[in-house]
């Protein structure tokens, strides 16, 4: 397989450059630098699932990959970025596994699968703009919130709604299967599913739909890349605590999770992360938020 | 029948009349192609930002091996599997029997009324998280239950297009049931069905773009990868042009083949003719 | 079977929406299929290959790709739907015809016209060439050739392959589900998202539905055949 694509990528490479000048795209990246600890043995507890990962060598993660600045993904054999892909980088760096090599398993989770995957264990760990609810606790363990977000609206810059509350019996769209849906209906407005935000923010564009609404750290990567066409409005509406989720057969993980984000809060590497991925020109990083205690397993 | 029976061989005026409506036709269709092409141009929709992902390596590997392999190896999967499917159940349709007869009708009637896409999502929450396998098999099999219905089909007709008299020969000479639909109706009956088996599998190519859905893999994994990447400046449209234009591409091949197989080893005349509920395909009967 | 009756109103809903993209669909499709078939087979060059090249390229499209071009590349060439703006209030809730619903309505059209398309010129080609020749044969231009000869009994022939197209359109609805009419797709992933322990019942009570849509449709199809039919 891998040589039959090196042969491939050949082929279309020089096919490509015959055709046109060559393009580039996909090869830039300016995350911070996560390489992995080189010294595990003994830095676990026996009998931990932290133990038994660092022994494997192995792990596999839940991921997204069309969101901007948070998991996206450029092919589908590629290594996401995003900040809450740094975020699960530096935990799978805490045990001594590469991030960027092969022994990561990239998975993407929706919003529908998310818990069954990790009750399944079909992935070791959730990084996947995962909000933590009771719900959602009831289920699988949740460590964090390592983002604090909230729901606002995006409308075009001509637009006067200035809030959900503008929207009453209006059509507003947000991610299909999504919380922010459901918030959405809440609100009083008609929800609008879609496939994806990317495509939202290109109806609110197009005037298809007068506004689309989720939290506002997408919103603000959307707005940023439409410059100028469309502007995020409102005050939060709901509040959106994003956390890593891990199975709740291993308890011990929370308080591994909740070291590993504490470091990274302290290091400054949480802030260059935010920064890269979702401030935006000449604004600081807010504070890190303060992490949920674990309980006493 | 050829469109010259329909009109007379125009005489001078008519000509003339004709050729009016030509240049108008013409006109009226080159101008809505320009307008489109000027539309687009001035919503910037030829900027190199957007298309530059079809012309950079990295991606036009992941178009060809993530996106078109992976199309295809889960629409020839399918078909495999539908036409396992199909046989059993178009075999079960015929069965002297009413216990064998009566649920293979059953099975047959149900899934080619039931949307592709339903079966879809419900065969992917049914197998859950089988890791990133599951939205490959929640298209394989859905496609494969719907296809294998309309194959059901086609091998019914096809083992009744078999001439009768092949049957009762070989029962003549003292041949099980079984003998007689493996080595006498099924060999004869296959020639027959080629043709609408190769259209099916277009149906099923095309069919597997409902595969986002579920997030499978394949084109239109890529091509969400691709438009959701804001280095691209939101490239939905050069995206949905690519992806299009390759389906086609695919889907002329395949119908390419179906004409040859046809022509090598059915000719002209014998053609099946079944009654599909599902998407029916022209292509699949031969012109008259 | 409780859950569906506890959401009998929003399942109806949702298939008003399926039926209603149906039948604006089917009306609009075989309009348009008529006409291309008139293209295909008619005395003018250009139009017979613009309607050759139509057929070829809508039909190794995915729908869901036809939709999708109406749905995001439209827009950017002005040819919006926000002129529709239809709220039909019920009991359960509003039906709302909005530019989306017609961007998939057209989506539909665009894509079933071809297969409409294809089913009357194989019925043309049904028909026996002494009809058309008759016709001429008392002084019918063209026009009148297919519109009082040929395509009456064109349609004759082709009831059965027509149903078919639209029996595929029927459950071809379900894709403008996913791209952001609230139909019976729509609610069935809903419906299941909400309540995974009724996988089974939810997908069987939906498939059901649809098989007796379906049903509906072949048994209107038969009468019709019959009653038409030349004995």
């Amino acid at each position: 397989m891998r040589r039959m694509k090196l042969g491939m990528t050949a082929a279309a490479a020089l096919l490509a450059c015959s055709l046109t000048a060559c393009g580039d795209a996909g090869e830039d990246d300016d995350s911070p630098e996560v390489s992995a600890e080189d010294d595990c043995d003994g830095k676990f507890d026996d009998g931990t699932r932290m133990a038994e990962l660092a022994e494997a060598g192995e792990i596999a993660i839940g991921n997204r990959v069309d969101q901007p600045g948070l998991g996206q993904q450029d092919t589908p054999d590629s290594v996401p970025v995003g900040f809450d892909i740094d975020m699960a980088k530096l935990l799978i760096a805490d045990l001594c596994i590469d991030p960027e090599s092969d022994s990561v398993t990239w998975t993407e989770a929706t919003s529908e699968q998310r818990e069954t995957f990790l009750q399944d264990g079909v992935v070791d760990l959730v990084a996947a703009s995962y909000s933590i609810t009771d719900e959602r606790r009831e289920l699988v363990g949740q460590a964090g919130p390592y983002m604090l977000t909230g729901q606002q609206v995006l409308v075009p810059a001509d637009s006067d709604v200035e809030s959900i509350a503008d929207l009453q019996g209006e059509e507003v769209c947000a991610q299909e299967g999504s919380t922010s849906l459901e918030n959405i209906e809440a609100e009083g407005a008609v929800g609008v599913p879609s496939a994806s935000y990317a495509q939202c923010a290109e109806d609110v564009v197009n005037g298809t739909v007068p506004a689309m609404s989720t939290d506002g750290s997408i919103l603000l990567g959307l707005a940023a890349q439409y410059d100028g066409e469309v502007k995020v409005v409102g005050p939060e509406f709901s509040e959106e605590r994003i956390g890593i989720g891990y199975s709740k057969d291993y308890p011990e993980m929370c308080q591994w999770i909740n070291d590993v984000l504490t470091e990274a809060f302290e290091d400054g590497t949480w802030e260059e992360s935010f920064n890269a991925h979702l401030g935006a020109e000449g604004e600081e990083a807010p504070e890190p938020p303060a992490l949920d205690e674990c309980a006493a397993s | 029948m050829s469109g010259s029976v329909l009109f007379d061989a125009p005489g001078p005026r008519a000509l003339a009349r004709q050729r009016i409506y030509t240049v108008l036709a013409g006109v009226l269709l080159v101008a809505s192609v320009v307008w489109v092409v000027v539309r687009l141009e001035q919503n910037g929709q030829f900027e190199y930002q957007k298309w530059e992902p079809f012309v950079s390596p990295v991606y036009i590997e992941a178009i060809l091996v993530d996106g078109v392999l992976e199309t295809l190896k889960m629409a020839f999967s399918a078909i495999l599997l539908a036409v396992g499917f199909g046989v059993v159940f178009g075999i079960g349709k015929l069965s002297e029997h009413a216990w064998a007869r009566w649920p293979c009708w059953a099975v047959v009637e149900f899934w080619r009324a039931v949307p592709v896409l339903l079966a879809m999502i419900f065969i992917w929450n049914l197998l859950g998280t089988d890791k990133d396998s599951s939205p490959y098999w929640a298209v394989v099999l859905a496609l494969m239950l719907y296809n294998g219905a309309v194959l059901a089909e086609v091998f019914r007709a096809g083992i009744n297009a078999v001439p009768k008299g092949q049957a009762e020969a070989a029962y003549a000479l003292g041949m099980r049931k079984t003998q007689v639909m493996l080595t006498i109706l099924l060999p004869q009956a296959v020639k027959i069905m080629l043709p609408a088996l190769i259209s099916q599998c277009v149906v099923a190519l095309k069919d597997t773009a409902l595969g986002y859905v579920v997030l499978a893999p394949g084109l239109t994994y890529v091509a969400r990868l691709i438009y959701s990447n804001p280095q691209f400046g939101q490239n939905q449209i050069p995206t949905v042009f690519v992806v299009g234009t390759i389906y086609i591409i695919l889907n002329l091949i395949l119908t390419a083949i179906a004409t040859w197989v046809q022509k090598r080893f059915v000719g002209e005349k014998k053609v099946l003719e079944v009654s599909m509920v599902g998407e029916d395909d022209p292509s699949a009967r031969a012109p008259r | 079977m409780e859950l569906f009756w506890e959401h009998r109103e929003a399942i109806a809903l949702a298939f008003a929406y399926t039926v209603l993209l149906f039948l604006f669909a089917g009306i609009g499709s075989m309009v348009l299929g008529t006409v291309l078939a008139a293209m295909r087979v008619g005395p003018i060059p250009v139009l017979r290959w613009a309607g050759t090249l139509y057929v070829h390229l809508v039909r190794n499209t995915p729908l869901v790709i036809v939709i999708i071009f109406f749905r995001i590349a439209a827009p950017k060439i002005d040819l919006k739907f926000n002129f529709v703006d239809v709220v039909i209030p019920t009991g359960v809730g509003d039906v709302r015809l909005n530019n989306i619903f017609t961007a998939c309505v057209v989506g539909l059209t665009i894509y079933t016209a071809a297969f409409v398309c294809e089913a009357l010129r194989s019925g043309v080609n049904a028909v026996p060439l002494g009809q058309a020749e008759a016709a001429r044969a008392i002084g019918l231009p063209f026009s009148g050739v297919m519109t009082q000869v040929v395509l009456p009994q064109a349609f004759r022939a082709t009831i059965p392959p027509l149903a078919n197209v639209q029996i595929a359109l029927l459950k071809n609805t379900t894709v403008a589900g996913a791209l952001g009419v609230a139909e019976a797709f729509v609610r069935m992933r809903l419906l299941i998202k909400n309540n995974p322990a009724e996988l089974w019942t939810l997908f069987i009570g939906f498939a059901l539905i649809f098989v007796i849509l379906v049903e509906v449709l072949s048994f209107i199809s038969h009468r019709l055949e019959r009653r038409v039919r030349v004995s």
